[in-house]
């Protein structure tokens, strides 16, 4: 039951992007490039997701728990730092080179289109070392934490 | 809980119940454009402007900053802001702007694509 509802998750995500241009490189950088060839719609979509993420969250949190798992999980962190300015900001260098980001790469996977499998590599293989680098800087350093 | 934390769960799995859910919605994400295929008839459009090299090299740091910066567009820009963090706003603002400033440069001023 889970794992069909986490598919249909997904299924559902990943259609919305893919119907949205989201997934579309080309149409991202025409989103950014305000100086050029400006393409606000994508604005929208990002505007519609978060409305209805956010009234979402407000009828999920109003349930009091999940109804497949025992507690929400959420992150617990409310302090701004250097690693979540200076990540976001190198995120945003990648998007900007590649055009793609997770959430669009993702389901572009399903196309078959090699280009999207070299970028999906490349990002797992960052994803993996900066995980590399945490495990090994939290096991040397455990009373920084 | 954005693509970011889907994916980066399945590269360094925490457990192995936590590997066959995130299996299965990253399963369903891959699925959708199919989904756009049986409805419309055709695959969603890719236009990707650069080359292989400039992909394998923004997605090694698109990787190296979601993973840092703890999330991407849908982590922290619409599941963070939807729960109005501040973390995920500032975040956001950060990545949009980084994201401007180099299509600028490797558009208008390199011309890279």
């Amino acid at each position: 039951m889970k794992l069909t509802v986490a598919y249909g998750i997904g299924l559902l995500f990943e259609t919305g992007i893919a119907i949205s241009g989201m997934a579309n490189p080309a149409k991202v950088i025409n989103f950014f490039d305000v100086k050029g060839f400006w393409d606000p719609s994508l604005a929208f979509v990002m505007g519609g997701a978060l409305l209805v993420t956010f009234i979402g969250y407000r009828a999920a949190f109003g349930l009091g728990a999940p109804l497949l798992e025992t507690q929400f999980s959420l992150p617990t962190k409310s302090d701004l730092d250097f690693h979540l300015v200076g990540g976001s900001a190198l995120f945003g260098i990648g998007w900007g080179i590649a055009g793609f980001c997770p959430g669009g790469a993702l389901p572009a996977l399903g196309t078959g289109n090699w280009n999207v499998l070299i970028f999906v590599s490349a990002l797992v293989v960052g994803i993996w070392v900066v995980k590399w680098l945490q495990h090994v800087s939290s096991r040397s350093a455990p009373i920084e934490a | 809980m954005g693509a970011t934390d889907v994916l980066a769960g399945l590269v360094v799995p925490d457990s192995k119940s936590d590997f066959a859910w995130r299996f299965a919605i990253l399963f369903g994400m891959m699925t959708g454009p199919l989904v756009v295929m049986l409805v419309t008839g055709s695959f969603p459009t890719l236009q990707v402007p650069g080359s292989s090299v400039i992909l394998a090299l923004g997605g090694i740091i698109v990787g190296f900053g979601v993973t840092f910066g703890g999330g991407c567009t849908s982590g922290q820009g619409v599941c963070g802001m939807a729960r109005l963090s501040s973390r995920s706003l500032v975040a956001t603002i950060t990545f949009m702007i980084a994201t401007a400033a180099t299509v600028y440069v490797l558009r208008h001023v390199l011309g890279v694509y």
